[in-house]
């Protein structure tokens, strides 16, 4: 057993208190601690991406984070995306329209680097795209429905944002 | 794969850090933690103690002063890649800086953590050499200052004591116009270089080279820099033939053979890449003389 | 073993002649006597589809045929899809749209869907989702595979 400390921070906009072990990942506090286990884990030393959060609207590979480092802060996961409980996200609903995942294991952390992404680059390229994904793995789909899913999100989230006539 | 039970410290000062490094046997120092918190998960270090860096005030800047760029050490490759002032007045970093991992690491990591983890293909490694970098630590004597060129002095081993905690990185400016190009080879972006090559070049009035630098990372333990081909290019005019002529003598160093490519293969890539990142440097090379 | 035979297969237009035991299936007669390998072997009990054939405006499963069962037939394969340098509209199709991944099953997913085409080019899409389901993927979840062959099938109608 080791050092233990008390963390606050807060979490899709909700608050948490809690006290940790100083040893425990950020990953390991979210998806034990918290409950969220939206956010997955697959290589556990930061090349796979699944793991992505965005800390104080940053992404970061939460495996590679002590949940100590995470007081203060504020943090987004997956879970957070969706506007509310029956409503998707533009980003989400171009996933779903285009097929841009099929197990689902790295589609959270691709989604949480997205979000940052757009959000930065409202209008990227292909090839821009490509870059932006390139810390998150997938083994399933080959990329292309991820991009093209990236793309169309892109265009969705300029129509919404860009007042009708 | 979770970190190894070891007390964890934040300090909020730089004499707190090295009050700690002073008392701590066995301590690491946690910057960015995109290379340390790996080597933990996987338990490949088992310090029994952990000193968090990412709270301690003035260690995170970018000024310029006297021709040269100071650089805080847990100042994170996000800030230096959006940073004006490094684009403009060191672009090799910018241009290296894009190829160093991922957003997601950028984001995190930091140019002082790089420098002292040195792995042999990191992209900023290479580009301090290039630069001729100075670096500061600090330790319970005070400070002292590292040239670059005698910082790594074994396989990922830099030359800082134990009890010192590296503070700042200095980087000599260019003038403005000077030729620069970062070239790297790896299968995927954002993977570590299997071999890279930065080119400096700056040009008298007359249009012929008065000064060069070209630096191959990835070939062994550290950034090497081609002297023969800087020594061959001076007086020179630019152009292709040259640089293909010139750097030959790439393929004369030593490399390393492993998984990813034999040593004659990272020969071979060094005289292209280095070839590649001169006729690039070339054509950023603004005609007027140098002013500085 | 037992007593072979001098059979001739004719495949994409071109006689070959072979020796093989009766026993012996005609995807491997096609893949090893033939030497085209573009026809591949799944599951060689007749559930995967990727060994899929046009025999005389039929598709079939390979693997559940003889080779002699094929002698005096018009067998085509993969290899036989594309008009010389030309494409097949469903082989730009499967390109244009991602409708492979490693590529193991293609080739049964275009004779199939080539032949279903050719038979009745006015199908319609729940039906041709019902042919197409007869064959497997492990790789590309099917979207894009229907969406390719849908995609061909409105050019091949010349829409």
């Amino acid at each position: 057993m080791t050092d233990k400390r008390t963390i606050t921070l807060a979490v899709n906009g909700t608050r948490y208190e809690r006290e940790v072990e100083v040893r425990f990942t950020l990953a390991d506090f979210i998806r034990h601690e918290l409950g969220l286990t939206g956010t997955h884990l697959g290589c556990e030393h930061g090349v796979c991406g699944a793991c992505t959060i965005l800390l104080d609207g940053l992404s970061a590979r939460s495996c590679l984070m002590l949940a100590v480092q995470a007081d203060g802060h504020e943090i987004l996961t997956v879970e957070g995306i969706a506007p509310s409980a029956d409503k998707l996200h533009p980003l989400q609903e171009a996933f779903r329209d285009n097929h841009g995942l099929q197990c689902g294991f790295c589609t959270p952390g691709i989604l949480t680097t997205l979000i940052e992404f757009l959000r930065d680059n409202p209008d990227p390229t292909e090839q821009e795209v490509r870059i932006a994904i390139s810390g998150n793995l997938c083994r399933c789909t080959g990329y292309q429905n991820i991009v093209i899913a990236a793309l169309d999100a892109a265009k969705r989230l300029q129509a919404q944002a860009a007042p009708s006539p | 794969m979770k970190p190894p039970p070891f007390q964890y410290y934040d300090p909020r000062t730089l004499a707190d850090v090295v009050g700690l490094l002073g008392r701590l046997e066995n301590a690491k120092l946690l910057a960015g933690g995109q290379s340390l918190m790996p080597m933990l998960n996987m338990r490949f270090v088992l310090p029994d103690h952990v000193i968090d860096l990412n709270r301690v005030d003035g260690l995170s800047y970018i000024r310029e002063r006297d021709r040269a760029l100071e650089i805080g050490a847990m100042t994170r490759q996000r800030d230096l890649e959006f940073s004006d002032v490094v684009r403009a007045r060191c672009p090799l970093v910018h241009e290296a800086i894009l190829e160093v991992g991922h957003r997601q690491t950028r984001n995190r990591g930091t140019i002082g953590g790089s420098l002292c983890h040195l792995d042999p293909a990191a992209e900023l490694v290479s580009v301090a050499a290039a630069l001729d970098a100075t670096v500061t630590v600090a330790g319970p004597n005070g400070t002292r200052e590292i040239a670059f060129a005698d910082f790594p002095v074994a396989y990922m081993s830099p030359a800082i004591e134990p009890q010192e905690v590296l503070t700042e990185v200095r980087i000599p400016t260019w003038p403005p116009g000077h030729g620069y190009a970062f070239v790297e080879f790896s299968r995927r972006h954002g993977d570590f270089a299997i071999v890279s090559a930065a080119a400096l070049i700056e040009a008298d009035g007359s249009g012929k080279i008065s000064r060069a630098s070209v630096t191959l990372g990835g070939m062994g333990q550290g950034p090497v820099r081609a002297r023969d081909v800087e020594q061959a290019l001076l007086g020179q005019a630019p152009n292709e033939d040259l640089f293909r002529e010139v750097c030959e003598s790439c393929r004369a160093i030593e490399a390393m053979d492993d998984i990813h490519a034999s040593a004659g293969y990272r020969q071979h890539l060094a005289a292209v890449l280095a070839r590649r990142a001169l006729t690039k440097a070339a054509a950023r090379l603004q005609a007027a003389p140098s002013m500085h | 073993m037992s007593e072979k035979l001098d059979i001739t297969l004719n495949i994409n237009g071109r006689d070959y002649a072979i020796r093989v035991e009766p026993r012996k299936t005609l995807v491997d007669a096609i893949r090893d006597e033939c030497g085209q390998t573009g026809t591949h072997i799944g599951c060689e009990h007749g559930v995967c589809g990727a060994c899929t054939i046009i025999l005389d405006d039929e598709a079939v499963r390979s693997c559940l045929m003889f080779a002699v069962q094929a002698v005096g037939k018009r067998i085509r394969t993969i290899e036989g899809l594309a008009d010389g340098d030309t494409l097949h509209p469903l082989q730009r199709a499967f390109m244009e749209h991602h409708g492979l991944q490693c590529g193991f099953c293609t080739p049964g997913f275009l004779m199939l869907a080539a032949n279903v085409l050719e038979q009745r080019p006015d199908i319609d899409d729940e039906e041709l989702i019902d042919v197409l389901a007869s064959n497997l993927c492990r790789c590309t979840g099917y979207q894009n595979i229907i969406k390719a062959v849908r995609a061909a099938a409105r050019e091949m109608r010349g829409a």
